[in-house]
């Protein structure tokens, strides 16, 4: 195995084009290094990326969108004095990863790129619009989150193309957002269903829906028919309700070891409705 | 050391002072399973069968031995000859041998087929990836009901035994039926009979340890195991008889120990290690991962059962039988004689009948788990009485208490009973805050009683005093659950000094006389009774240096408060003189004084408890929390009060786990699904609310400070009590474990 520690993501990109074999991103390393140690992947070439500089940081842009470094992690996120004020599902969601040992190591980045189903802050960053900078042979493009995961462990990045930022945009006034999870425990569990929403308002309007699911396809789905469904509503009962059936018809789970297709089916909707809730009452300023 | 306000004819026993062995813990100083170094150490690593049903149709070492890395390769044609595996082992000896390594067939997904021994741990598990195993894969069955029909396939024929009554299926290895009274005549006399079918999965004890060892076998015959397991000697006779060597010559060391419940009653990577250090003239470390502790090691019995309760208006029981299947891995074991024997045991019954079958599956062989059998039958006969409750319209404490049994009642299993604390259990249970507080909305209570043993068993221990008036004694039972702690306080008790100046010590094989294992609730009863009787034998010692020092007979000498002392005035008058004094003398009084006791103790005194639960159900997503829980239990005596609570608390944490989520998941293709802990998911800490607990103490007549067993019970009502709470929560009856949200859910939406 090849250990490398770039000074720069072109570096980065160059180190991972020109590498054979199976390659991975070492980040926090909490999917790499378990999948390592328990012999389900064991790369060729390892590319640390946490020696670039700057990858560390939160930055707030002057427009009030936010810049997160690929190597900053869950609990330096939850930290930050501001960033969950403005986000607090986005942050909530990192913070639900794992345990206090995790989160001193994990990542958003890694969260996306591992390209689990049931990843918990991925649902979170699609509600909340986030892109993220791909670093790549031909230089840098920004993509949004929902394009990156393509199936189960695969993501749309091209060989050679390293992630180098992410983008969460301004949260911009009467907006809120939330992720809910459900899991048969308390923590240190993995999804069985998970929903993200954010939503603006006005005054008790919802003018802009942003609803996401994990879990329950192949890939974390944006689904447009649950934002259709509370658009234009003060998300009363029937919005409620319409959101919910929204969020079951969007389902096409599997039956397995963690939940029943029709379990899953069912408490997506139910937790679209509690996290719509919590998004919508942040939005107009209460606390939830 | 906290003073016990309660008036106690104890100075040191009812005291709660630190772990002995607590500062190794918490600082990492404690060697473990996989904390053992040996010069010139190999790693072995073990190949496991995919299959859950295959014949072994060719196994090809040589890619794997040809590695420079690799020192041995064992498969089980090796043991037979090679290495020469004791041939002609019958019975119990087999099943393990069996286990440890498989022979014609691969029994379950996980079983043992070949392993490796190598400089590194990775050369180890790499070289697995060369050995070519050749399987024909065979029909499986992991199901009870499954495995008794007609069409199932048969694990192994022959393997019943004569109790197994003709036309059962070869899966089928033993039958119990007991009981008494006439249970037809009972159910006539009932005002509501209920019959019901309950179904638990198996569980792991999920001990947080993984099996480990480090074994050395020299071709003298002559080996040193160094092992975490509850019970050294078990190890001991049982490695020798597989390796064909005396069982003397065999030296076992048990390490400090994560944790067993049961799990780490018998052997599975420990001979295997010993056949490659044999083979490789080489000490070999075996460590097994998580997956492999849950594929190939001992969970508990799933369980198929059936349950009918006859009960008057006021609340009588008339008649009670219950059928109880379970299974119990490739092997014959599995408790259904216990099941059908606790099953009814809390209860004074004139009518009652029960049944256990012990079946074969294609499932790793189960082991003991906590009162293993118990858990299950209490689940459903404590459901069905709860179900009678609530139809008749009483309530489930005066109900169990009009019916509980007591002293001299014939229990459902023969015997008569001597003084039990059942009752008094079930009085504290209905006096208690817990019982009278009020439900929020969405929230259900529930109540079960349950019924442990608790055992003897074979005992040694050795007590020796120094010239500075400490003492050491050396037990033989691993110390699973505080258990020095509690030596220490009965020697301190009867040789009156300090609890610090003693050290316990758990001795290996070769220091001391056979001990049975760490189970059955056993080890402050059994291993508790011999540390006084070691201690009362050496106050007689030190009774007679005093006597001949004062030259006065020995009857005209007691032992008071550390000292020896003219036992009245007619004695003579002499200043008390202190243990210390005596030793520091003894070498030229006499020589050392020691203190010995060995026998097999039969009084350990059976033990009820009797559980509180309120569970609140999330009707929208099947997901049940515990809100509060209280265990109730009798200890006979509580030596060290803390850990006996935490025994109590350990118990609720694991029926928790057991009722709400834990569960083996096979696939169709008859492979474990769920071997890891992220997805067999016992309870974390923040789980589980508080778990009050209540000691109640009816001392038991059978041990000298009336200790009984309290390892067990605790594990016994859970299940009942939280199907019980959740059942009334959500307003219906829950029959399947584990209780997960979407098991719960369905039945919410009347699909269940
Ligand atoms: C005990 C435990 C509990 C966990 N609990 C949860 C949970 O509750 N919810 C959950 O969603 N996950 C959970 N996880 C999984 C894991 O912690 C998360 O997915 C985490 O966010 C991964 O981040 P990381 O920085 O550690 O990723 P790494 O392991 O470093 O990398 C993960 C993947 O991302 C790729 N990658 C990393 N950085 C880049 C980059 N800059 N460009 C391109 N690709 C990159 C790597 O190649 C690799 O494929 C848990 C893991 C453990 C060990």
């Amino acid at each position: 195995m090849d250990y490398h520690s770039p000074a720069s993501f072109a570096e980065a990109s160059a180190l991972a084009a020109k590498a054979t074999g199976t390659t991975r991103f070492l980040a926090g390393g909490t999917d790499v290094l378990v999948q390592l140690r328990s012999d389900i992947v064991t790369p060729d070439t390892l590319i640390d990326i946490k020696k670039i500089g700057g990858v560390r940081d939160i930055t707030r842009n002057a427009d009030g969108s936010w810049t997160i470094g690929v190597a900053v992690t869950g609990a330096e996120m939850s930290e930050h004095p501001e960033l969950g004020r403005e986000w607090p599902g986005l942050v909530e969601a990192m913070d639900l990863i794992g345990s206090t040992q995790v989160q001193g190591r994990a990542t958003l980045t890694g969260n996306l790129c591992n390209a689990s189903p049931a990843a918990d802050a991925v649902p979170a960053m699609v509600a909340a619009e986030v892109t993220i900078s791909v670093t790549g042979p031909d230089g840098v493009r920004e993509v949004p989150v929902e394009q990156i995961p393509t199936a189960p462990g695969r993501t749309s990045l091209a060989k050679g193309e390293v992630v180098s930022a992410v983008n969460v945009p301004a949260r911009g006034a009467n907006g809120g957002d939330a992720y809910l999870r459900f899991i048969p425990r308390t923590e240190m569990d993995i999804a069985v269903v998970g929903c993200g929403v954010n939503l603006r308002l006005d005054g008790e309007t919802i003018t802009e829906a942003r609803v996401s699911l994990g879990a329950v396809a192949p890939t974390v789905l944006l689904v447009e028919d649950c934002a259709k469904a509370i658009l234009g509503t003060t998300l009363d009962e029937a919005a409620l309700d319409a959101l919910a059936a929204a969020a079951s018809a969007a389902c096409n789970p599997i039956n397995d070891k963690r939940g029943t297709i029709e379990f899953r089916t069912e408490v997506a909707g139910v937790l679209a409705k509690r996290a719509a809730r919590i998004a919508y009452a942040r939005a107009k300023g209460e606390k939830a | 050391m906290a003073l016990d306000d309660r008036k106690s004819e104890f100075k040191f026993v009812g005291t709660r002072p630190d772990r002995p062995d607590g500062l190794d813990k918490v600082t990492g100083r404690a060697k473990f399973g996989a904390d053992a170094h040996a010069p010139g150490m190999l790693h072995g690593a073990i190949l496991r069968s995919p299959h859950a049903h295959a014949r072994i149709v060719r196994i090809d070492t040589s890619r794997a031995e040809a590695l420079k890395d690799v020192k041995a390769v064992v498969t089980r044609a090796d043991f037979s000859d090679k290495v020469a595996f004791k041939p002609g082992l019958k019975g119990e000896f087999w099943n393990v041998l069996e286990n440890v390594m498989a022979g014609e067939k691969a029994l379950y997904d996980g079983h043992a087929v070949a392993a490796v021994a190598a400089t590194s741990a990775l050369a180890a598990r790499d070289a697995l990836k060369l050995i070519e195993v050749e399987y024909e894969v065979l029909p499986h069955v992991t199901d009870v009901d499954k495995a008794m029909q007609p069409d199932a396939p048969v694990i192994r024929e022959g393997a019943a035994d004569y109790s197994v009554p003709e036309g059962m299926h070869p899966n089928v290895v033993r039958y119990h039926e007991s009981g008494h009274g006439d249970v037809e005549a009972g159910f006539a006399e009932a005002d509501l009979v209920i019959e019901d079918h309950f179904v638990t999965e198996a569980t792991h004890q999920g001990y947080i340890e993984p099996h480990a060892c480090l074994a050395t076998l020299g071709n003298d015959g002559k080996g040193e195991l160094w092992c975490c397991t509850q019970g050294h000697w078990i190890v001991q006779k049982t490695c020798a008889a597989l390796l064909g060597i005396e069982t003397s010559q065999l030296r076992v060391t048990a390490s400090e120990i994560g944790g067993g419940f049961g799990g780490k009653t018998t052997v599975f990577i420990e001979p295997v290690a010993l056949a490659l250090s044999r083979k490789a003239n080489r000490p070999v470390k075996l460590v097994m991962s998580r997956s492999e502790v849950f594929r190939a090691t001992g969970p508990t019995a799933s369980a198929s059962m059936d349950v009918r309760i006859g009960m008057k208006k006021d609340g009588t029981i008339t008649a009670a039988q219950g059928v109880f299947r379970l299974q119990g891995g490739a092997f014959p074991g599995a408790p259904g004689d216990m099941t059908a024997m606790c099953a009814f045991a809390p209860y004074h019954l004139t009518n009652v009948r029960q049944v256990g079958y012990d079946v074969m599956t294609n499932r790793p062989k189960q082991a003991a788990y906590r009162a293993p059998g118990a858990p299950m039958g209490a689940f459903a006969v404590e459901s069905v009485i709860d179900e009678l409750c609530n139809k008749l319209g009483l309530d489930p404490i005066d109900v169990r208490l009009k019916n509980a049994a007591h002293e001299g009642t014939k229990a459902s299993y023969g015997p008569r009973y001597e003084r039990i604390g059942l009752v008094e259990t079930l009085e504290a249970a209905k006096a208690h805050p817990h019982y009278s507080a009020p439900l929020k909305p969405g929230q259900g209570r529930g109540i079960s009683c349950g019924f442990w043993f608790n055992h003897g068993g074979e005992t040694s221990v050795s007590l020796a005093l120094s010239e500075d008036g400490s003492a050491q004694v050396m037990v033989g039972t691993p110390d699973i659950g505080g258990s020095r702690a509690s030596m220490a306080l009965m020697a301190a008790e009867v040789l009156g000094i300090p609890y610090e100046n003693i050290r316990v010590t758990v001795a290996d094989t070769a220091t001391l006389g056979y001990n049975d294992v760490s189970h059955g609730s056993r080890v402050t009863y059994a291993s508790g009774l011999a540390t006084i009787k070691a201690a009362r034998n050496a106050v007689e010692k030190l009774c007679e240096r005093a006597a001949a020092k004062w030259g006065i007979p020995v009857d005209a000498v007691k032992w008071e408060n550390g000292c020896a002392v003219p036992s009245g005035p007619n004695a003579g008058d002499f200043d008390p003189m202190p243990l210390a004094e005596i030793t520091a003398s003894m070498g030229r009084t006499g020589g050392p004084i020691s203190g010995h006791f060995e026998a097999t103790p039969e009084g350990a005194g059976v033990s009820f408890g009797t559980h509180i639960v309120d569970a609140e159900v999330d009707r929208e997503t099947g997901r049940t929390t515990i809100t509060r829980y209280t265990v109730i239990q009798d200890a006979g005596k509580a030596i060290h009060p803390a850990y006996v609570e935490g025994q109590y608390q350990g118990g609720a944490a694991q029926g928790i786990g057991w009722a709400l989520n834990e569960e083996y998941i096979y696939g169709e293709d008859g492979r474990l699904q769920n071997s890891i802990f992220l997805d067999y998911r016992i309870p974390v800490a923040s789980d589980l609310p508080m778990i009050d607990t209540v000691i109640v103490e009816v001392p038991n007549p059978g041990h000298p400070f009336g200790v009984r067993g309290v390892g067990e019970t605790g594990i016994v009502p859970p299940l009942a009590a939280i199907a019980n709470a959740v059942s009334n929560a959500a307003g219906l009856r829950m029959r399947q474990l584990p209780m997960s949200p979407p098991r719960v859910l369905a039945a919410l939406k009347g699909n269940g």
